[in-house]
């Protein structure tokens, strides 16, 4: 059969650095084609360019046979190509229905949308309401409409950028299922993960890339996941992170009954959410998204405000009704969920974003003015301690490769020694080394004495971090336990939402 | 009564008209502040194209052709060479006000056909509803109009959606494969024609005389009366007509002579309005999903 689609020497080069140099790789019909590699390898660039939101300075396309120039999106959405972004191409203000119309090209394919949205969503198993504003969906729900508005253009390659990074290990199983299916019924898969076991599971094929270059094919099945990260970095792949004995000492963070309504109509209310996590200690947050983390990340951050002072301590001190600032000011770090927006400002340069949020606990500002040099000098030591791949401190914010935004966010907030930390899927998107580097660092600011908060959709990762773990579920937390006494059926349960109160 | 409500209408409906097309503008995310020196122009140029050819339909053709030529200089600024939105706005503003004078000066003081009032013989002279349903010249009507068919573009239909979209995420409208610079370029030239409409109405209905800064500050009111209606159609008419109600009830009270200073009272319509609005629009929610969050942003494709 001939290849569906083959790239020959594409070459793309950004101000600064070259994203791919040279690349080539054949995706045969109905082939699950994975694309591997470490953060800033240049994947995202490579789809992009495939997909034609970015154009290639050098190289061909050539699609079912015949040489093509991608003129634009819709020029390559006409052509079949369908593709579902690293960060979310979503309009925030509309609503699903507006989003999924948005994206079929003419009015033909928008008749009776309403009713197709519902039958492919239920016949591929991934559930979406077309009335909901996107505004208020957790970023699992996001991603799952804009793998629905691929679905209806019924694609011939469907282009995957990291589509698990945020998913639970059951929205995965079933995401695979569905890839399959859509393989079997014809359509190729593009696929970027840094879940290496995953496209052990899933990919025919693999091709990795390093520094902008293809270094490897190989295929995944033939590999360990420990031989695929090799491959990926270069160089023999370290054991992942270990944890040290923990050191517990007082409570740095009560959380005291909080309930608190949904702040719109579509959001999870919290319901009588207690804990407390000690100095030393990390606390393992698992469940499955839109169960009310993106709330209690707000409320613990100070986003939105408790009903009473003393629902929320830190350091023993009342913060419930203390905003954002008063909590940084007491040394509480909050690394929400989703970046691009909360998390970082876009258009801003790493040192200003690092400013951001540093302002506070790290003395940038005198007199109202910033301290050029601390900052950037800040700057630096996340970048180098975290190994972020970019051009300097003085790089934009959206420049940066979506896993090397992700660790100078969480370096940042870990760098700042804060007494209390809570983060969001830390690891999310990042490749294997940086998700042990990132790890050893929550590790190691634990054993400083720092109270620790991980909420994940990775259970690994939870089993790997914390001491205790809770499970959220409609917006209430079961009693945590020690990761050593629960096992992955009863967690599983309990993400389900077979409470467990004692 | 009457003579109140009839007043508002026509005090509201240049407010209307340019509000309107401002309302659009800034739905794509574009903000031009040059609403008022477009208007200007568009006054000017439908009261001399009036005075010369005594014919009124070229002369309102005339006023919004000149609106959009003063648009499209601001979106080849903005949106092609990617100049600053607001200093280019103000720009605009102070050009049109020259510009308009520069023109304007030979017109000052003499007279030219007005904009027909439609009266329709026996409704007209109802008592009460008569004079305030009808016998309004077309413009108020074409507002009025407009209101519902500005709304029902925007929400009822895929193009008014996909307007909608590129005002809250523009670079996610180009990776769809959304032209989002023509785009905008069109609905900036629509800005623009309602801009000149209202200039039109203001030189040849509402005061149907040339005076030199006749638009008196209207174009920054319909901006405002944008913002604070949170970008929905029908509140911008509701505000549009509590602004001419209120300078109805400022020159009255001037009439009676009133003891209070007259700029306070002349600047009473502005503050009101916005007052009331501020008020009525503190729904944060509501704003948030109203606000087209890539407000003023320039955008370039393949960045
Ligand atoms: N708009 C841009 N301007 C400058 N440099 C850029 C831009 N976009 C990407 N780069 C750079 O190109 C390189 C490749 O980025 P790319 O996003 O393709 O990486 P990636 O393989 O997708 O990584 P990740 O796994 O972290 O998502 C990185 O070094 C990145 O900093
Ligand atoms: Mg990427």
């Amino acid at each position: 059969m001939p290849p569906l689609v083959e790239l020959a020497g594409i070459t793309k080069r950004f101000p600064g650095c070259l994203a791919n140099d040279n690349v080539s790789l054949t995706i045969a019909p109905r082939q699950i084609h994975a694309l591997l590699g470490e953060n800033g390898a240049g994947k995202s660039t490579l789809v992009k360019i495939i997909s034609g939101v970015l154009h290639q300075d050098a190289g061909q396309i050539i699609w079912c046979g015949t040489e093509v120039t991608i003129r634009d999106p819709a020029h390559a959405r006409s052509l079949g190509i369908g593709m579902v972004f690293q960060h979310f191409s979503l309009f925030e203000a509309l609503t699903v229905a507006e989003n999924i119309a948005l994206g079929l090209g003419t009015a033909r394919e928008r008749v009776g949308l309403r009713d197709r949205i519902i039958a492919v969503s239920l016949s591929y198993g991934l559930p979406v309401d077309p009335d909901r504003v996107v505004h208020d969906l957790s970023v699992g729900e996001r991603q799952r409409i804009e793998i629905v508005r691929c679905l209806l253009r019924n694609p011939k390659l469907l282009i995957m950028d990291e589509p698990t990074s945020v998913l639970t290990p059951q929205e995965a199983k079933t995401l695979f299922a569905t890839l399959r299916r859509l393989a079997s019924e014809g359509c190729s898969i593009l696929y970027i993960s840094h879940k290496l076991d995953e496209v052990r599971a899933l990919c025919d094929v693999a091709t990795i890339m390093r520094q902008g270059r293809v270094v490897a094919h190989c295929v995944p099945r033939e590999k360990t996941t420990r031989e695929l990260a090799s491959l990926m970095i270069g160089r023999d792949f370290l054991p992942p992170a270990s944890r040290q004995a923990s050191v517990t000492g007082a409570p740095r963070l009560v959380v005291d009954h909080l309930s608190l309504a949904a702040t719109n109509p579509f959001g999870t209310a919290l319901r009588e959410v207690s804990f407390s996590v000690a100095g030393g200690e990390i606390l393992g947050i698992a469940g499955i998204a839109g169960n009310g983390q993106g709330e209690l990340m707000d409320a613990l951050s100070g986003e939105i405000l408790a009903p009473a002072a003393d629902t929320i301590q830190l350091d023993a001190i009342p913060v419930g009704k203390t905003g954002p600032h008063g909590r940084r000011r007491l040394g509480g770090c909050f690394v929400p969920e989703e970046r691009n927006g909360h998390g970082a400002v876009a258009g801003m340069s790493l040192a200003e974003n690092f400013f951001l949020s540093g302002q506070l606990r790290g003395v940038l500002a005198r007199f109202g003015l910033i301290r050029r040099a601390r900052t950037t000098d800040f700057a630096d030591r996340v970048i180098s301690r975290f190994d972020v791949r970019t051009s300097g401190t003085m790089a934009e914010a959206k420049s940066l490769s979506g896993g090397n935004l992700q660790k100078f966010l969480v370096g940042r907030e870990m760098l700042l020694d804060p007494a209390v930390l809570v983060v969001s899927q830390p690891t999310w998107g990042v490749d294997a080394s940086a998700a042990r580097a990132i790890h050893q660092a929550i590790l190691a600011l634990a054993a400083t004495g720092a109270a620790i908060v991980v909420i994940s959709q990775d259970l690994d990762e939870i089993i790997l971090l914390a001491d205790r773990i809770a499970v959220i579920a409609a917006g209430r937390l079961s009693d945590p336990v020690p990761v050593a006494e629960a096992t992955r059926e009863q967690i599983g349960l309990l993400m389900g939402g077979v409470a467990s109160h004692a | 009564m009457t003579a109140l409500l009839v007043s508002v209408i026509a005090s509201a409906t240049p407010l209307l008209l340019a509000a309107l097309g401002a309302l659009l503008v800034e739905k794509v995310a574009v903000l031009n502040l040059g609403v008022e020196g477009m208007m200007l122009v568009g006054a000017i140029a439908g009261f001399a194209v009036a005075h010369e050819t005594g014919n009124l339909p070229l002369a309102l053709a005339a006023a919004i052709g000149a609106g959009m030529v003063m648009a499209l200089l601001f979106a080849v600024l903005t949106l092609t060479l990617r100049a600053n939105q607001t200093a280019t706005g103000l720009a605009l503003t102070i050009f049109g006000r020259g510009f308009s004078a520069l023109v304007g000066a030979g017109y000052v003081g003499i007279a030219a056909p007005t904009l027909p009032r439609i009266a329709i013989p026996g409704l007209s002279d109802l008592p009460f509803v008569g004079p305030i349903l009808f016998g309004h010249d077309p413009l108020v009507y074409v507002a009025l109009a407009m209101v519902g068919a500005v709304a029902w573009f925007l929400y009822r239909t895929h193009a008014g959606l996909i307007l909608r979209a590129i005002g809250d995420q523009h670079d996610a409208a180009h990776v769809l494969g959304y032209k989002v610079i023509r785009i905008r370029y069109l609905t900036v030239l629509f800005g623009g024609a309602m801009a000149g409409l209202a200039g039109a109405y203001m030189s040849l209905s509402y005061t149907p005389l040339w005076t030199q800064d006749m638009i008196a500050g209207r174009g920054w009111v319909a901006l405002a009366l944008v913002t604070f209606a949170a970008w929905r159609p029908f509140w911008l008419m509701i505000g549009a007509w509590l602004f001419g109600g209120i300078m109805y009830l400022s020159l009255y009270m001037q009439a009676l002579g009133v003891p209070v200073p007259t700029a306070l009272l002349s600047a009473l319509p502005y503050l009101g309005t916005i007052l009331v609005l501020v008020l009525i629009s503190r729904d944060r929610r509501r704003i948030r999903l109203h606000r087209p969050a890539m407000l003023g942003r320039p955008f370039s494709a393949g960045g």
